[in-house]
């Protein structure tokens, strides 16, 4: 298992396009992925879900992923997060 | 035709003037039916239907997709509204409800989407209400798949057609075509909707937020729009639509400007470069400046936060309000000026003394530094925000060192209280004063070595040293930023600042006014920070302006013996 602790870093919180972006990338992993804020759980396979977490700026997050793919899809969202959200 | 002008008022949204016909948009409601299935086929058939829907809504997104432009603005909606589509959570919940409470798709649809709706506006804020709108949109396209018959005929506009609106979906916004549309009018949505981004980002002039006084609008009447003033006018007379046309040109005019200087530097024909901020009250004005061509904030007032509501906002709220305005800046500076209120200021539920004399009486830091609960959870507030960006403090209304030093004291406790709660914060934060009360003016050379910045507040310098009060009608005119007597301690907080290396700018009205900008500069001031919209204008004057000749402007000026012969002297410089 895969368990990595990110922060929002864009003041709105995360934006739609790269919610939706990063939903599309976790389900194209086998995987299970899943997004924590406090104590609160998602899988990452809905972008409802994603949004319902209300994640603004500055909120920290965790991130875990399990299955046989985790270390590609575990590269694959850490890119995301480190990355993409910049060019975003 | 109505001949009776009728006045809406608004939210506007996205600024411009437009005059146009009004084109009513109509929208279909999609109801519940109540129906309740009670074969097993029929459940399969509804799960089928509902499958179509989805298909079928999805494939039309990708088809609007095709037919704009990649990279145009708002192509995320529709990425958003495909993602949304199909939805593991929607879909899960959709089925089960035709599967398990035997409703059929439309029911089982408006159902699970009105829940979900609920639940982000639940969530509050604007972005959250902006992704509901992409939810009920997508719930709504849905729908129209599920009732063929539902389908609306496609209203065609126009040319310059004033659309009236319920709300615009966001899918809608971003097809609609520019050059027929002239602005939109909705009854509901705020500033940060999608469809009032949108406007912005096509430059069309648009006011939401209208309210049921919308419905007094019939089709072809003639309307204009004020986009940035959030007015809405039905059928105006002859001279409001001329005076309206000539309003309308010269906002084109300026636009062209704005764009064209936008990302160009402040700098002077021989060579230096000028540091341009913005006055702002808050996170909105923060992004709004940047389009001004702003390289920061100058003066965060933040007032705002502490006025309209029933009490003192606590420091985690504090907090959030400064961390969203850092994040916006982007790494710019931004200068928080702790709490200014007294004189003219006051809070409903911050019961100041009846004063006889409240501008010389308990206001500003002299608030701060009695009442240091209030202070210390401001100051706790700032600091934590100064990990999300270049954040800075700035004391209004310093008259003596003792303040300042009395204040800094009451930092150090704070931040010392903040590692001890083991919270980040910028422990090197930069703490600056501003000059405003002449005391401080003259003495610029005993605070300069306390502080790291000094900020000119021409407005309250002016007052205090003229001893008059602007707001009092009989001696106003007395009110004069260029009195030698004004000009001569400007002068010397800028010589003094340079002298001990300290940075100097400035952020009263003064620092905006375009008749001083050459007289500032040649004074050696080189940061200015003003109300975002006049940016380009200052902008314009200094890349056209060199040192040099500021300079003799300033030496000039500084011979003149009365503030009528420098503002005469000064407007005919700016004509050269």
């Amino acid at each position: 298992m895969i368990t990595k602790e990110y922060t929002i870093t864009a003041a709105e919180g995360l934006h739609a396009r790269p919610s939706a972006n990063l939903i599309r990338l976790a389900k194209t992993f086998k995987s299970v992925t899943s997004l924590k804020k406090g104590d609160k759980v998602i899988k990452l396979n809905s972008m409802l879900n994603l949004l319902s977490m209300g994640l603004k700026g500055g909120d920290i997050i965790t991130i875990h992923i399990e299955g046989d793919d985790e270390q590609v899809a575990g590269e694959a969202i850490n890119n995301f997060f480190k990355e993409e959200l910049k060019n975003l | 035709m109505n001949s009776i002008i009728n006045n809406i008022k608004g939210i506007g949204a996205s600024p411009g003037i437009a005059i146009g016909k009004a084109m009513l948009l109509k929208k279909v409601k999609h109801v519940k039916t109540g129906i309740r299935l009670s074969s097993a086929d029929e459940t399969k058939n509804e799960i089928q239907r509902f499958e179509k829907a989805v298909k079928n809504s999805i494939d039309e997104v990708e088809a609007i997709k095709k037919s704009i432009l990649v990279n145009s603005i708002g192509i995320d909606i529709l990425d958003v509204q495909i993602e949304l589509l199909q939805d593991e959570q929607i879909t899960t919940e959709v089925i089960e409800k035709i599967t398990c409470q035997y409703k059929n798709a439309n029911d089982a649809v408006i159902e699970v989407i009105d829940a979900s709706v609920e639940l982000l506006n639940n969530l509050n804020g604007d972005y959250f209400s902006a992704r509901s709108a992409d939810l009920q949109d997508a719930g709504n396209r849905l729908l129209k798949h599920l009732n063929a018959a539902g389908i609306s005929d496609k209203q065609v506009p126009g040319e310059n057609t004033i659309i009236i609106a319920e709300d615009i979906a966001p899918s809608e916004t971003i097809t609609m075509d520019a050059n027929k549309i002239s602005g939109f009018v909705t009854k509901m949505g705020g500033k940060t909707s999608h469809a009032a981004i949108v406007a912005k980002s096509k430059g069309i002039p648009a006011v939401v937020g209208c309210g049921l006084e919308l419905d007094l609008i019939k089709t072809n009447d003639i309307i204009i729009i004020d986009g940035a003033e959030g007015n809405v006018i039905v059928n105006p007379t002859a001279d409001v639509l001329i005076e309206y046309t000539e309003k309308k040109n010269n906002f084109l005019k300026q636009t062209v400007l704005l764009n064209d200087l936008k990302d160009v530097k402040a700098i002077t024909t021989d060579g230096v470069e000028i540091t341009l901020l913005a006055n702002i009250s808050n996170a909105a004005d923060m992004e709004a400046s940047f389009a001004f061509g702003s390289e920061g904030c100058g003066l965060l007032r933040t007032e705002l936060l502490f006025m309209n509501r029933t009490s003192f906002p606590d420091e985690e709220e504090q907090f959030e309000f400064y961390k969203t305005i850092a994040l916006k800046a982007k790494g710019k500076p931004v200068i928080v000026r702790t709490l200014d209120i007294g004189g003219d200021k006051h809070l409903p539920y911050f019961n100041l003394p009846g004063e006889s004399n409240p501008f010389l009486g308990y206001r500003a830091i002299r608030i701060s530094l009695d009442r240091t609960d209030l202070f210390k959870t401001q100051l706790a507030a700032i600091l934590r925000a100064s990990v999300f960006g270049d954040v800075k403090i700035m004391l209004p209304m310093i008259s003596n060192i003792l303040e300042v030093r009395k204040a800094k004291a009451i930092l150090r406790e704070v931040k010392d209280g903040l590692a001890v709660r083991q919270i980040k914060f910028n422990a090197d934060i930069a703490l600056g004063i501003m000059i405003e009360i002449p005391s401080a003016a003259v003495t610029a050379d005993l605070l300069a070595k306390e502080v790291d910045f000094f900020s000119i507040g021409t407005n309250d310098l002016c007052q205090y040293t003229l001893a008059v009060d602007r707001l009092n009608e009989q001696v106003k005119y007395l009110y004069e930023p260029f009195n030698p007597g004004v000009l001569r301690l400007m002068q010397n907080v800028v010589d003094q600042g340079s002298k001990y290396n300290i940075h100097t700018g400035m952020c009263g009205e003064l620092a905006g006014d375009a008749s001083a900008t050459l007289l500032l500069l040649g004074m050696g001031l080189r940061e200015f920070s003003m109300s975002a919209s006049s940016i380009p204008y200052v902008k314009t004057l200094i890349i056209n302006a060199s040192i040099t000749r500021a300079k003799e402007i300033c030496q000039h000026v500084m011979t003149l013996d009365n503030a009528e012969a420098i503002t005469h002297y000064l407007q005919e410089c700016n004509k050269q």
